[in-house]
C-alpha cells in the first residue's frame, strides 16, 4: 500500500485534465474496486481525481428516443430502484440486485461497474506471474487452480473473467457508452467496450488513455414483458457467479420475434452469440429449441480442467433461464433459480 | 455539498482538512487521502464500535451509515467524505434507551461473540430504511453482505424481523 495524493475534480473536462497529469493517476468514484485493489497492492496509484460530486454524472434522464439515460456517477442500488428501471428495464434492475451486497450497491457507481477488474486469485497475487498485472510475465491459472475461469473466448495468455452482473444485462439490453476524453466525448456500443485478451490481457475494455465514462444509455425497447437473471455461484447470495445468464424475449404467441441471451462468469467479456439469438427467432419458446441456442453459444467452448464443469452448467442454465424469462413473476430474489 | 467540497483545503504533507457529523457532532479533522473511514473512526477519532473485519469489502464488520445509508467503511476514504453525516453503533441508542434493532438482537441472542454485531445492527437499520425487504427470504438477501461466522443467523434475520413487523416475529 503507498501514499497517494487527492484531488476533487469540478467538472467532466476537469477530472479528464486532472487525470492525465501522470500515467499513475486515476480517477476515483465508490472506491469498492480500487481501494481493495490498492490495499492488495495490485494497483499503486499516484494521485487520485474524486469525482463522486460531480452533478453532470448523477442523474438518470429520459431520452428523446425513448431510451433511459443512467448517469455514470449513480448508485447501482438508486439505479437498480429507480422506478423506470424497475418498471421498463427489470433485467437491469434484476441483475444490479444480484451483484455484490447491498453496501456495495449502494458505494459503486454505474460507471465504476463496467470497470471493474477480475478477481481472477492469480491477478490478485502480486507474488506470482499474470499476464493482465504484469504483461509477459505468464499466466498460472491455465495449468493451476481455474474453477472461477473462462471456458469462451480465452487466449493463450489469459483465462480471466469479467466479473459484473449489471454489464450481462447491458450487454443484453444493447446498452450504449458514453465517454468523454481529451479528443472530445463519443459513444461506445456496449459489444464493443469490453474485449476478449488477445495478446494484450493488461487491457479489459476499449477506453482510450483518460477517458471518463460520462453515462450510459439505454435503448427504447426494455424487454419488460419476458426477461430473466439466473446467477449460479458457490454460496446463495454475495458471490461471484460462476456462471449467469440474462435472457429477454419478445414472443408472438409462442414464436420467439427478438431473442437475447447474455452469458456472465464464462468470458473476458458479457458474453453473447448473434448467431444463436438469430436461431432462436420465429422458433416456438420451447425446451428444444433452447438447447440447440445453448449448443450454439457454447460453440468452441473449452476448459482447463477445475473449470470443465462450467460448460455444462452453462447449457443447463442457459436452457433453464430462457424457461423462467416465459414466466419472470417467478422469480425469486437474488436471481436464484425459480422452482 | 458542492462548495463545502470545493472548499476542502491541503494542509502540511499531504494531508486534507476534512468536516465530519459523527453521531450528530460536528468535527473538524485533517487527514491523509489513504485513511479510510474506518481507520479514521477508529484510530483517529477513538469510535472502535466499528469494527475492522476483513479490511477488503467482503465481511461487512465496518458498515457503519453515511447519510443514512449503509456503506462500508474500509472501502471508503475519510477524504471522499467531507461534509458526510455519519452514523456509528455508538450513536443509535437514545440516551441509555437502546434502538429498537438493539434490543431486538438481545432479544434474539442475535450475536455470540459480538465481533460482527456493531456492522450486522447499522446494516440492519440501513435495510429498514430502504424498505426494499418484504420477505424473510428478502431480509435475508439483503443482509448477505454482513458475515457471522459464529452463526447466529437466524437469531440476527429473527431480531430484524420483528422490529421490521413492528413486534411480531416468525
Amino acid at each position: 500500500m503507498n501514499n497517494f495524493g487527492y484531488k476533487q475534480a469540478s467538472n467532466i473536462d476537469d477530472a479528464v485534465t486532472l487525470v492525465a497529469a501522470s500515467e499513475k493517476t486515476s480517477f476515483i468514484a465508490g472506491g469498492t474496486n480500487l481501494i481493495d485493489l490498492w490495499k492488495y497492492n495490485i494497483t499503486n496509484p499516484a494521485e487520485l481525481i474524486d469525482i463522486n460530486h460531480l452533478n453532470e454524472l448523477s442523474n438518470i434522464e429520459q431520452l428523446e428516443n425513448g431510451g433511459l439515460r443512467l448517469g455514470a456517477g449513480v448508485k447501482n442500488a438508486d439505479t437498480a430502484y429507480h422506478p423506470i428501471v424497475e418498471q421498463k428495464y427489470p433485467l437491469l434492475s434484476k441483475a444490479i440486485l444480484a451483484g455484490a451486497s447491498a453496501q456495495i450497491r449502494n458505494m459503486a457507481t454505474n460507471g465504476g461497474n463496467l470497470l471493474q477488474r477480475t478477481r481472477c486469485y492469480y491477478f490478485y497475487d502480486p507474488e506470482v506471474p499474470c499476464n493482465k498485472r504484469n504483461p509477459g510475465s505468464g499466466c498460472p491459472a491455465k495449468d493451476g487452480y481455474n474453477r472461477m475461469h473462462a471456458i469462451l473466448g480465452t487466449s493463450e495468455q489469459c483465462i480471466a473473467v469479467f466479473p459484473s452482473d449489471m454489464c450481462v444485462a447491458l450487454a443484453a439490453l444493447d446498452a450504449v457508452v458514453n465517454v468523454s476524453g481529451p479528443e472530445g466525448a463519443r459513444s461506445i456500443p456496449f459489444k464493443e467496450f469490453h474485449r476478449l485478451p488477445g495478446d494484450r490481457p493488461d487491457l479489459d475494455n476499449n477506453l482510450k488513455k483518460n477517458e471518463l465514462i460520462t453515462s450510459i444509455d439505454l435503448p427504447e425497447k426494455g424487454f419488460e414483458g419476458n426477461y430473466s437473471y439466473l446467477k449460479l455461484r458457490d454460496r446463495h447470495s454475495y458471490a461471484f457467479a460462476l456462471v449467469s445468464v440474462a435472457t429477454t424475449f419478445t414472443l408472438d404467441g409462442s414464436i420467439i420475434s427478438d431473442a437475447r441471451i447474455a452469458l456472465g462468469g464464462v468470458a473476458h467479456q458479457p458474453w453473447r452469440s448473434f448467431e444463436a439469438e438469430q436461431f432462436l427467432e420465429g422458433k416456438t419458446a420451447s425446451e428444444e429449441n433452447f438447447a440447440l441456442a445453448a449448443d450454439l453459444i457454447l460453440k468452441g467452448a473449452k476448459g482447463f480442467g477445475d473449470n470443465d464443469f462450467k460448460i455444462k452448467l452453462a447449457k443447463k442454465a442457459i436452457i433453464r433461464n430462457c424457461l423462467m424469462a416465459l414466466r419472470p413473476e417467478t422469480q425469486l430474489p437474488g436471481a436464484q433459480p425459480a422452482a | 455539498m458542492l462548495t463545502e467540497t470545493q472548499d476542502l483545503k491541503q494542509t502540511s504533507a499531504g494531508s486534507h482538512t476534512i468536516d465530519l457529523t459523527i453521531n450528530g457532532k460536528h468535527t473538524t479533522l485533517s487527514i491523509e487521502p489513504w485513511v479510510s473511514l474506518l481507520d479514521c473512526l477508529r484510530d483517529h477519532l477513538n469510535l472502535t464500535g466499528t469494527k475492522k473485519g476483513c479490511d477488503h469489502g467482503q465481511c461487512g464488520a465496518c458498515t457503519v451509515l453515511c447519510d443514512g445509508k449503509r456503506v462500508l467503511s474500509c472501502l471508503t476514504l475519510a477524504v471522499m467524505k467531507n461534509g458526510a453525516d455519519i452514523t456509528t453503533v455508538e450513536g443509535i441508542a437514545n440516551g441509555e434507551e437502546l434502538h429498537p434493532i438493539q434490543q431486538a438482537f438481545i432479544d434474539h441472542d442475535a450475536f455470540q461473540c459480538g465481533y460482527c454485531t456493531p456492522g450486522q445492527i447499522c446494516s440492519a437499520i440501513g435495510l429498514l430504511k430502504e424498505g426494499k425487504a418484504n420477505s424473510r427470504a428478502e431480509v435475508k438477501e439483503l443482509m448477505s453482505g454482513n458475515l457471522c461466522r459464529c452463526g447466529a443467523n437466524v437469531g440476527i434475520i429473527d431480531a430484524i424481523m420483528q422490529v421490521k413487523d413492528g413486534g411480531s416475529y416468525e
